[in-house]
């Protein structure tokens, strides 16, 4: 799902890869597992794991999502998480419209990622390109 | 006495049911409310001809933080059970996200330091319209974009109070707005359809109502389409059929139009009038 403020999102395809600013400090990225070659979880708020990644480091960390089992807000909540941990850039398959807003609001960039087949490392390896 | 039509698939006949029920009752002079549960998408009032006698907002009250006063300690976030109130300590950042707040205030409990205050917002409306000088339709309506229809739906329902036979035409589906239409009912019948989605979503609804321990029974409509596997579970589990409606053009065609099919046919009000009395029969 394609965002209305369309600046501040960019959807990655296989051939538009210069898509990310060098300079970040740090990109979240939703995980179904916790290794770099599990998947994109395509959901934000329900996500198995987050990978925080650092892009002067090169350092990730996988933190387990305590949210999954919210029974309400998990997408509020896992935005809290990701916003405290100082992320610039968050990298998953689709965001609610509730996340869309505040993360838009909080000034931190939304990256969807649509291809099902792509693995924490193959994001990493993108992020860098 | 308070009757729920329910189901759990959509499209089943919840609504041809209750209104042709009411039809039936208000045509006798009964003192007989209809109560149009699916404030998603209500639709009840269609099949009549009515006039509106109130209209008033359902309620709810969502917290205020003050953001001068506000110290980011996060206990009003740690009291809230919804994940409501975003809070970033550092950056000191608070917000109220409106449609996950519940009303519940508990994070006014939590806050020592004054900071939050409430102020009202509208879910819905619950309105009432008289049929005759018996008969009422009360019709909850969720605003669109409100998180949940389940406060207008109890608002709607404690409306219907004062009248003697309560017909409630229920949501679909299992969820919040299901039950809390069948909890307040005496007795409930469940609307299905013979195919393998009728009777997927039959066995979700059964077991719900049966956990509630509230009398049921089953109503069969489209008969003739699908398969057996309706009827066989039925029977396994030694559930009544109240009543069978044939998968029919012509009914449907009625319906579409806006009609009441028992107001058409007397051979379908013959069924909805045997149908009635044996509820009725079972309250007395």
């Amino acid at each position: 799902m394609q965002g209305k403020a369309g600046k501040k999102r960019v959807i990655i395809t296989e051939n538009s890869k210069k898509i990310i600013n060098r300079n970040i400090m740090k990109v979240v990225i939703t995980s179904t597992g916790n290794s770099p070659d599990s998947l994109l979880d395509s959901r934000f708020g329900r996500c198995s794991y987050f990978v925080v990644f650092d892009t002067e480091t090169k350092g990730t960390e996988y933190i387990p999502n305590s949210n999954i089992d919210s029974v309400e807000g998990a997408g509020i909540a896992s935005a809290k998480l990701v916003a405290s941990r100082g992320a610039e850039k968050v990298v998953s398959g689709e965001f609610g419209f509730k996340v869309k807003e505040l993360f838009d609001s909080l000034g931190i960039q939304l990256i969807i990622v649509k291809e099902r087949d792509k693995t924490i490392k193959d994001i990493i390896t993108l992020i860098q390109k | 006495m308070r009757i729920a039509i329910a189901s759990g698939k959509g499209g089943t006949g919840k609504t041809l049911v209750a209104t042709n029920i009411f039809y039936i009752l208000s045509e006798r002079g009964e003192k007989v409310t209809l109560v149009d549960c699916d404030a998603e998408e209500p639709n009840s009032k269609a099949f009549f001809n009515t006039k509106e006698i109130s209209e008033s907002q359902v309620i709810q009250k969502v917290p205020v933080i003050d953001s001068d006063i506000c110290t980011f300690c996060g206990k009003c976030v740690d009291y809230c059970s919804y994940n409501a109130i975003f809070l970033l300590h550092d950056r000191r950042i608070v917000r109220v996200m409106e449609d996950l707040c519940h009303g519940c205030g508990a994070c006014l409990v939590a806050c020592k330091m004054g900071a939050i205050s409430e102020k009202e917002v509208s879910l819905g409306t619950v309105s009432k319209y008289s049929v005759n000088s018996e008969s009422t339709i009360i019709e909850g309506k969720m605003r669109v974009g409100a998180y949940t229809p389940v406060p207008v739906i109890k608002a709607s329902i404690k409306k219907s109070n004062n009248s003697e036979i309560v017909i409630l035409d229920s949501p679909p589906g299992t969820s919040c707005p299901f039950i809390h239409t069948v909890s307040s009912a005496d007795y409930i019948l469940l609307v299905t359809e013979p195919t393998p989605f009728g009777l997927n979503d039959l066995k979700l609804s059964v077991e719900i109502v049966r956990d509630m321990r509230k009398p049921f029974s089953v109503i069969i409509n489209r008969a003739g389409l699908g398969d057996r596997g309706v009827y066989n579970w039925l029977e396994t589990e030694k559930i009544p059929v109240s009543m069978e409606l044939p998968f029919n053009r012509d009914l449907a065609a009625i319906y579409s139009k806006g009609e009441i099919v028992s107001a058409v046919r007397p051979d379908v009000k013959n069924k909805f009038e045997m149908l009635t009395d044996s509820v009725l029969t079972i309250w007395k």
